[in-house]
């Protein structure tokens, strides 16, 4: 009874002095909208119209009609034109361009001999049958645009040669369960709620404690009869609030602007959203009690957010990662959640069909809260 | 033995090499008015962190209120009552909020509550700033404030660290009213300070000084026992006789106060007054008086060491 009556006192307190932080409490809103804006449109790895340049030697129609064909696809788009491979290469370097298409003299007859592309198996006797038709020099240092450019190297060209486009029997049918359409913005939105949450969860409650020391009233505070897991409790409830607002806004608008849909149940959704901002919380708590002041407590805080960026499977897949960073991956609150949250929001699981992530946000919640209780130490030693 | 709120035998404390308490001895009646006097870095804070358990003694032995330190210190929070030297309270409360926040930690019940927080903006002559954020109130309000804090669960036992030492005479009487009407509601009080109007009021005191009490007692118990003699001077130029005067070994120090010169003479001198009209730099004109010694020149006398 006692407990709760200062569990309440503390929660009241933190709840009115956010209020009159205007700037925290700014952040609570601007922070997800800004984000879910800022990798909605931006990160997208369908990558269109990269900027490449041709050196054409063969000054053919054909050649004309190959470079419609392939801006056709809009991965790429032609800006500039070179005379010799030198200048384009060093275009390259200047990065005004990512690849450019060089185009040989003899490139009719290439396409003529070419022998899925070309008119038969006339010179197939000859040795140099099947050459490619043209040759792309790509700035391989980015792996995606790479792979976007490696990605037309069997583009059809039948078109070009107005026969029949060849239709070959793919080896395997491929059918695209829950993002048919292949839009990285639907499991983007997911993620980012857990990486905000991881920011603003761990940096708002890592300073709690710090923030006390540092104005004097901590000092005060010990001397009361209350109990550091009373201090804790009442200083992360305010803040499940906030994480819940902050939910609802990156969800909510990443659906009316984004089309991201919401397939599972809301009420799975909250669970999961729940145990991950107590995790969340606790572990900002744990910071409070190490760090001495708030500039250390701040970077702590990204010490732990740029991995959970990294490697919860936010930006790059679980899959792909080094054993070692699948440990660190596995150890991180945001890499559970965002399993949880991508399971309920787009495949429409139950959040118990994978109790894994489930177990383990409950008990590092606990953990974390014991551990902040213990290290609080009501003493100026 | 029932008697005694605060008692203490062989405390010391060390931060690294620094030791900022040593070997202390105190015994605090109950409802009494208890100062440490003592100027910056003496240890004033230190010993009061102990003694609320806020600071492990790095040895001795510590009890308040009969209950042993720190092993109950938690038991003992309920009963005492601790205003920081530093301001302490939130700044980006309101007066009311503020109380009202402390009054829930110490979970008075609810009807109390508010009749309590009236009480106490009344006494405290707050009531007009009860909406005001803690951070525009004066140096003086804040003060009063953190009384009003530290005395809302009516504590047994009132820990004041420089409580005074941003408030005006004329605020530091009234605050000082206020001290004494807890007292004799049956609160004891330890404060610290370095004023010495202030430790005067005390019914007992403590000079420390480089973490070692140097003389305890009421203020006429140490002014009586001071052991010297003080003679104040009327001169012509008083700074060339004080450089002469300090020069003697039986003068402890010399002092000018306005037109006077006052000069503290060691009770070896039978008579202080004959004493000093034969040294050098008196003249046959100059008029000298034994007075009776003030609290300044316990002060000065028992912390002397080291200085000049
Ligand atoms: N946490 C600490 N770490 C190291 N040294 C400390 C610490 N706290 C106090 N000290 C040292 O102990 C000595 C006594 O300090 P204390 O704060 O008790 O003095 P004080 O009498 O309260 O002084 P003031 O009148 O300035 O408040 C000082 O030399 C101080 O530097
Ligand atoms: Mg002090």
């Amino acid at each position: 009874m006692n407990s709760l009556l200062r569990i309440q006192a503390i929660f009241i307190k933190e709840l009115t002095q956010l209020k009159r932080d205007k700037m925290t409490f700014g952040m609570v809103v601007m922070l997800p909208l800004i984000q879910l804006l800022l990798f909605g449109y931006a990160i997208n790895s369908n990558i269109r119209d990269i900027p490449v340049g041709v050196v054409d030697h063969s000054r053919t129609g054909l050649s004309r009609v190959l470079m419609q064909t392939i801006s056709a696809t809009q991965v790429v788009k032609f800006t500039e034109h070179y005379t010799s491979e030198q200048q384009a290469v060093t275009a390259i370097a200047r990065a005004e361009i990512r690849a450019v298409l060089v185009i040989p003299k003899d490139v009719s007859q290439r396409l003529a001999r070419h022998r899925t592309l070309g008119l038969g198996t006339t010179s197939s006797t000859k040795g140099e049958t099947s050459r490619p038709i043209a040759q792309w020099v790509v700035d391989g240092s980015d792996t995606v645009i790479a792979a976007a450019i490696k990605g037309l190297r069997n583009m059809p060209l039948s078109e070009l040669l107005r026969k029949p486009v060849n239709r070959n029997t793919p080896t395997f049918e491929v059918a695209l369960f829950y993002n048919p359409e292949q839009r990285t913005v639907v499991n983007i939105v997911p993620g980012l709620v857990g990486v905000i949450l991881t920011m603003t969860m761990i940096m708002f409650t890592s300073a709690a404690i710090v923030r006390e020391r540092e104005r004097g009233n901590l000092e005060m505070l010990i001397t009361t009869p209350v109990r550091p897991v009373e201090l804790m409790l009442g200083k992360i409830i305010p803040y499940m609030f906030i994480g819940a607002i902050q939910v609802i806004i990156i969800l909510g608008l990443g659906h009316i602007i984004f089309n991201v849909p919401i397939n599972g149940s809301l009420l799975q959704l909250a669970d999961a959203t729940f145990l991950f901002i107590t995790a969340s919380l606790t572990l900002g708590l744990v910071i409070s009690t190490i760090a001495k002041n708030q500039l250390q407590s701040m970077q702590m805080t990204v010490f732990v957010l740029l991995p959970s960026i990294l490697l919860s499977g936010f930006m790059f897949p679980y899959e792909g990662m080094p054993v070692v960073a699948q440990y660190i991956s596995e150890a991180l609150p945001a890499t559970h959640y965002i399993r949880l949250i991508r399971g309920v929001v787009l495949r429409d699981v139950h959040i118990f069909e994978m109790t894994f992530d489930v177990y383990w946000l409950s008990i590092f919640t606990l953990a974390g809260l014991v551990v902040a209780s213990l290290r609080f130490k009501k003493n100026l030693d | 033995m029932n008697d005694i709120a605060i008692k203490v035998s062989k405390l010391n404390r060390n931060f690294g090499d620094i030791r900022a308490i040593q070997e202390l001895d105190l015994e605090v009646e109950k409802k009494r008015i208890y100062g440490f006097l003592g100027p910056n870095g003496s240890g004033k804070t230190t010993a009061i962190r102990m003694l609320t358990g806020l600071l492990k003694p790095s040895s001795g032995e510590v009890e308040v209120l009969g209950l042993r330190l720190p092993q109950d210190a938690e038991k003992l929070r309920l009963k005492i009552g601790y205003m920081t030297q530093k301001f302490s309270l939130y700044n980006d409360l309101t007066v009311k909020e503020n109380l009202q926040f402390i009054a829930k930690i110490y979970c008075l019940p609810s009807r109390l509550q508010k009749t309590r927080i009236d009480e106490l903006l009344n006494i405290f002559g707050l009531e007009n700033k009860i909406n005001q954020l803690v951070s525009t109130l004066s140096g003086g309000q804040k003060q009063r404030l953190a009384l009003a804090a530290a005395t809302i669960h009516k504590p047994e036992l009132l820990f004041l660290d420089e409580p005074t030492s941003a408030v005006d005479p004329e605020n530091r009487r009234d605050f000082w009213e206020q001290l004494f009407d807890l007292c004799d509601q049956g609160t004891t009080i330890l404060v610290s300070t370095h004023y010495m109007d202030e430790a005067e009021r005390c019914h007992k005191l403590a000079i420390l000084e480089n973490g070692i009490k140097r003389v305890d007692g009421t203020p006429e118990e140490l002014m009586q026992q001071m052991g010297v003699h003080v003679v104040e001077i009327a001169a012509s130029d008083l700074r060339l006789l004080k450089q002469k005067l300090i020069k003697i070994t039986e003068v402890i120090t010399a002092a000018q106060l306005g037109a006077r010169l006052r000069v503290l003479v060691k009770n070896s001198i039978s008579d202080p007054l004959v004493f000093l009209k034969k040294q050098k730099g008196i003249m046959p004109g100059d008029r000298l008086s034994l007075v009776r010694p003030s609290l300044e020149d316990v002060f000065v006398t028992s912390t002397g060491e080291g200085r000049q």
